[in-house]
């Protein structure tokens, strides 16, 4: 956070995530511009402003509306909790009805001006003593007079006197296209200072909402589009990637994998609080990985955190009883969480806040995530991307071993989309492969990168059995395992490459 | 001729206030032969009254009878305009090509 403010001070919206991106609030007695096209969550943006300033700082709010009758506001906005009708009641918000009245018929003749409208806007806001104001929305205004100087004009001198009335504002405008010009009407040109841009855009199939701060006056905020959701029952939440700072403690401990031959390829075990990928392709035993990795962590007493994407509760618990780990009890003992999602439920963003909202809840000392790849199917590489960066320094933060898995596209070999977003986070990459040997097909094991500590460079051969995974001897007459061309040597070939890189 | 209600929503002692009281008394004075209440609204007194009444523009002139309700917003410059908010015709009626009945 960002505490020696600069010049312009700012008052903290407590909406989630948004003060982190705009370091700290909206700008204090000011007026920021919100645009964005249709269904870009705008008016739940106005809304939430009131309704967090209520909860959460008790500051009153008037909503000035233009387009949707405070009727329908009231009861569309019930489904984030808000209850604006008991807020009212309790003189803390004031709803300025600047709604269309279809049913009377209006005439212009002559000059006019909003003086009447102002002077509703600063009695609702003695009445309430209001600190927050929303208006929505300036085309809704536009659309109801014909004189669109005048119009023009007036929104400037209602932001003004805002400004004098020591009230932060926001007041929220079209756009019609997500790359055109900031909105409609040339409204930037007159509420210039602060301008947030809300996206809604198509992305690869997928709908993705972003939250842009493109201009404070005065004063810093974070650069770039970020995320967000809208979630019921709360609103919308901006998912601040860069939040990620590089300052999580590093420790030492090591803790258990919870397979005594893959601790000791790794010099020992896992840090505990690194970042663990475990890369494969479909039935190398990913899955059972992540069933040892939590087996050990309950023997431990270790609380551990599971989310399985990829297969239902009633499969998982089968497969860990045939790897011989018993998942029931560890559940009733209170060493385990089992979280099963199928990815499609929900967009990538909400699943990232249900894992955050999980882990705030059960405190885990590990978590596994199986896998990343079935969640890359429900999302753009974008936004996949994000979530990948967003979820592992999140984890990170928390001081846990988080243990992720991957899918890899093809049987032998090669390297997944989620590998390429993620390696370079992980503090450990561990490969399982296939290796086709005398018409039969084995698996290898090995640790490709461990960060700060030695570690086995082996490709070692590893059997599945009742009891969990055995990891043995390296396959040492083989090449191209990781390639996925394995090609067997003649004891005599490899003896004349092991003599021509001998150090003597 | 029924009898006219109109109310007229000002904010403060302008030069557009007064001009637009102004004008709606010479049209009701000419047109309505003193047929007619009128109330003058400051909104600036009584900002619940503009609240109740939704009034966003200033000056704005509420025909409430007789029916139909009506809204002419303006320093009721234009006379003819006014008249037809009104749903009253100028002097001569007939050669008009359009207007209500």
């Amino acid at each position: 956070m960002n505490p020696k403010g600069p010049e312009v001070e700012k008052l903290i919206t407590n909406i989630n995530g948004f003060d982190w991106i705009s370091n700290g609030g909206l700008p204090l007695n000011r007026t920021t511009l919100i645009s964005g096209t249709a269904g870009s969550a705008k008016t739940i943006f106005a809304t939430q402003f009131l309704s967090e300033g209520i909860i959460k700082s008790n500051e009153s709010g008037v909503f000035v509306t233009f387009e949707e009758s405070p009727e329908e506001i009231r009861k569309n906005m019930r489904s984030f909790g808000w209850d604006i009708h008991k807020w009212e009641s309790e003189g803390k918000w004031c709803f300025v009805d600047a709604s269309p009245q279809p049913e009377i018929d209006t005439l212009e003749t002559g000059v006019y001006d909003m003086a009447a409208l102002l002077a509703r806007i600063e009695f609702a806001i003695q009445k309430v003593g209001a600190v927050r104001v929303s208006m929505d929305s300036l085309g809704a205004f536009f659309s109801q007079f014909s004189d669109r100087a005048t119009v023009r004009k007036e929104i400037f001198r209602i932001t003004y006197a805002l400004k004098k009335m020591e009230v932060t504002s926001i007041i929220t405008a079209e756009r019609t296209d997500e790359l055109g010009s900031i909105a409609r009407f040339g409204v930037e040109e007159f509420v210039a200072d602060n301008v947030i841009i809300f996206r809604n855009i198509l992305d690869e199939e997928k709908r993705r909402r972003t939250i842009e701060i493109l201009k404070f006056r005065g004063t810093t905020h974070q650069k770039g589009e970020f995320p967000f959701t809208v979630i019921p029952g709360e609103g919308i939440i901006v998912i601040p990637l860069s939040a990620i700072e590089l300052k999580q403690r590093s420790s030492d401990i090591r803790v258990t994998s919870g397979c005594t031959e893959l601790d000791e390829m790794c010099n020992g075990g896992f840090y505990r609080d690194s970042i663990i990928l475990v890369s494969g392709a479909t039935g190398t035993g990913k899955t059972l990985i992540v069933t040892q990795f939590m087996n050990g962590g309950a023997e431990k007493n270790e609380r551990c955190l599971l989310f399985a994407f990829e297969e239902s509760r009633e499969q998982l618990f089968r497969n860990a009883t045939g790897w011989g780990v018993d998942f029931d009890t560890m559940e009733k003992e209170g060493k385990l969480k089992v979280v099963c999602e199928y990815p499609e439920t929900m967009s990538l963003e909400d699943h990232l806040i249900n894992i955050k909202k999980a882990i705030d809840e059960y405190k885990p000392n590990r978590v596994a995530i199986d896998s990343l790849s079935a969640l890359e199917r429900v999302s753009s590489l974008r936004s996949f991307r994000e979530f990948v960066i967003s979820i592992t320094s999140f984890i990170k933060h928390k001081e846990v071993a988080g243990l992720f898995t991957s899918t890899t596209p093809t049987l032998l070999g090669g390297t997944s989309i989620t590998e390429t977003h993620i390696s370079t986070i992980t503090d450990l990459i561990i490969l399982l492969r296939y290796v086709e040997l005398y018409g039969e097909t084995r698996r290898g094991i090995t640790v490709l990168k461990m960060r700060g500590s030695m570690h086995d460079k082996d490709i070692r051969e590893f059997q599945i059995d009742s009891t969990g995974i055995h990891i043995g001897k390296p396959f040492r007459n083989v090449v191209g395992i990781l390639t996925g061309n394995p090609v067997q040597l003649s004891p005599v070939e490899m003896q004349r490459t092991a003599e021509m890189f001998r150090n003597d | 001729m029924s009898k006219f209600a109109l109310k007229l929503y000002i904010t403060g002692k302008t030069s557009k206030s007064e001009r637009a009281i102004n004008n709606l008394k010479n049209i009701c004075d000419e047109e309505l032969g003193g047929q007619y209440e009128m109330k003058v609204i400051d909104v600036l007194e009584r900002p619940q009254l503009a609240e109740d009444e939704k009034i966003l523009a200033t000056p704005t002139l509420i025909k409430e009878l007789p029916p139909p309700l009506r809204r002419i917003i303006g320093d009721l410059s234009d006379k003819e305009k006014v008249l037809l908010g009104l749903d009253l015709q100028p002097y001569i009626k007939p050669p008009q090509k359009k207007g209500g009945e």
